[in-house]
């Protein structure tokens, strides 16, 4: 419930967590039900940008080995009990996804990808064109082959990201919404403050999930990490009788998506000049990325020439430099915790995420999954 | 937007004698779930949206958007001017993909 819409009395708790989107409901529920006291701050409204606007691809495949114990460990611990656990419908459904290729070169390409994820145990394998379309009979002819994971699969991030909020609220935590974050501040060498446009506020434990915004709030303390903003487009059709559970992508990235439960199909992409169309500060959709991924889409599924496009929407990525996140304790500043940079692939991890950040701020190292190679410090020159 | 602090509500949902009437008919969402979902924590016009579909739908909120404003602003006690409101998505009336992918060459040909 809405107590106040000034200030709030107590400006202080055990953990603050910046950034209302999944990671940062995520991370408050999990903080929150270890029994601390959690402030959550967010500029806008929960679930506002990139949570509330991606495809809720939640998959493993394709996905960079340094960022996949992360995707294994949410797919075979957390999703498949997630609604349950928050009391929202999260429409969580496995039934796998088919990477297109229409060329040999696609082929290599989706070879390639599919043995590095099968060295580290994912089952993921190569399957022709018509047994790709036995899977999904609705593809064209050219369709060639496919990689297919069938363990992958789709969620509805609002429903998630809302969920997790309304656990976090459940279980004591506050939620400070309208407030902007400016920096933050350390005493006695650990960090302490948080600096805002609505006052002062003080945690022994401060979390920065707060996508790209995440930069310059880190930059205050003397860290960066190498994050860039990329805008993406989604749109969603009109509602349809069920058609298939699949998730789809291409060897060229040319569209993905999936049939929501709701019926309309959420499909999403780029155009390929975003990087120098685009109004990064408030990302409108742009002219020329829902025709071209809509020339992609019937490419692959011709049938689809005829289905209603509802609405297109904007939403913006913190990409990092090396493509995988960081989530990672900060050393220079202890009790400073950063996850950020998920570079448009995060809602399919954010419930393990929330886990190895919990491990992170109660213990100091995650010790359930493996996120080593998402420090913060690992960024070098090529050579 | 409004500086909000948001906490656990103890007290039980109290339904409403027309809390079955529908709100958004794009999405049939009626005005008890909007209630329930307000006393369970979402607090402006964005999240109402985003967690029940509310101008999610064909019209795009030009049937529901000043009734759900209305209902929170009634809800939470607060002006309806710092609630949000709803941006609107081309191509506000549905296309049919065929035509919205047509290259501006094709398009000179016809």
């Amino acid at each position: 419930m809405l107590i106040s819409t000034e200030t709030i009395g107590k400006k202080g708790a055990d953990a603050i967590v910046i950034g209302g989107g999944v990671m940062g409901c995520a991370a408050a529920y999990r903080l929150a039900k270890e029994g601390l006291s959690v402030l959550l701050l967010e500029k806008t409204e929960i679930c506002a940008d990139a949570s509330g606007r991606n495809a809720g691809g939640v998959r493993q495949s394709a996905r960079d080995v340094r960022e996949l114990p992360l995707a294994m460990y949410g797919v075979q611990n957390i999703w498949p009990a997630l609604g349950e656990e928050l009391g929202v419908d999260v429409e969580y459904v496995r039934e796998g996804n088919l990477r297109l290729g229409r060329t040999e070169a696609h082929l290599e390409k989706l070879k390639a990808l599919a043995e590095s994820s099968k060295k580290v145990g994912l089952d993921v394998r190569m399957v022709t064109g018509d047994e790709a379309r036995e899977i999904c009979p609705y593809m064209s002819d050219d369709v060639l082959g496919a990689s297919w994971c069938p363990t992958d699969g789709y969620a509805n991030p609002l429903h998630t990201t809302i969920g997790f909020y309304r656990k976090a609220l459940a279980y004591g935590a506050v939620a400070v919404t309208g407030v902007t974050v400016l920096g933050l501040g350390k005493a006695k060498g650990r960090i302490r403050y948080v600096y805002t446009d609505n006052g002062v506020y003080e945690a022994g434990r401060v979390l920065v999930a707060a996508g790209y915004a995440s930069r310059a709030i880190v930059n205050t303390v003397g860290i960066d990490v190498p994050v860039e903003r990329e805008d993406e487009e989604v749109f969603v059709t009109e509602q349809l009788p069920p058609m298939f559970d699949q998730v789809l992508g291409t060897a060229e990235a040319d569209f993905y998506g999936h049939q929501t439960k709701h019926g309309s199909f959420l499909l999403g992409g780029v155009s390929g000049l975003q990087h120098f169309t685009s109004n990064h500060d408030d990302h409108p959709t742009e002219a020329y990325t829902a025709p071209s991924l809509v020339r992609g889409i019937i490419r692959f599924f011709p049938s689809f020439a005829n289905v209603k496009i509802i609405r297109c929407w904007s939403g913006q990525f913190d990409t990092c430099v090396d493509g995988v996140p960081v989530i990672s304790n900060v050393e220079e500043a202890p009790g400073l915790t950063l996850a950020f940079a998920f570079t448009g692939h995060g809602f399919g991890i954010s419930p393990a995420v929330s886990i190895a950040v919990k491990e992170l701020m109660l213990d100091g190292a995650s010790t359930s999954i493996d996120i080593s190679g998402l420090r913060y410090d690992r960024f070098k020159a090529k050579q | 937007m409004a500086v909000m602090v948001r906490v656990k509500n103890d007290a039980p949902f109290a339904a409403q004698p027309d809390d079955d009437m529908v709100v958004c008919r794009c999405e049939e969402v009626t005005k008890g779930e909007i209630r329930k979902a307000l006393h369970d924590g979402v607090c402006t016009f964005g999240e109402v949206k985003r967690f029940l579909r509310c101008g999610m739908g064909l019209c795009q909120g030009q049937t529901c958007q000043r009734l759900v404003l209305g209902i929170i602003s009634r809800e939470l006690g607060l002006p309806v001017s710092g609630l949000g409101h709803i941006t609107g998505r081309m191509p506000v009336r549905p296309v049919i993909m065929e035509e919205l992918g047509k290259s501006t060459e094709e398009s000179k040909e016809a």
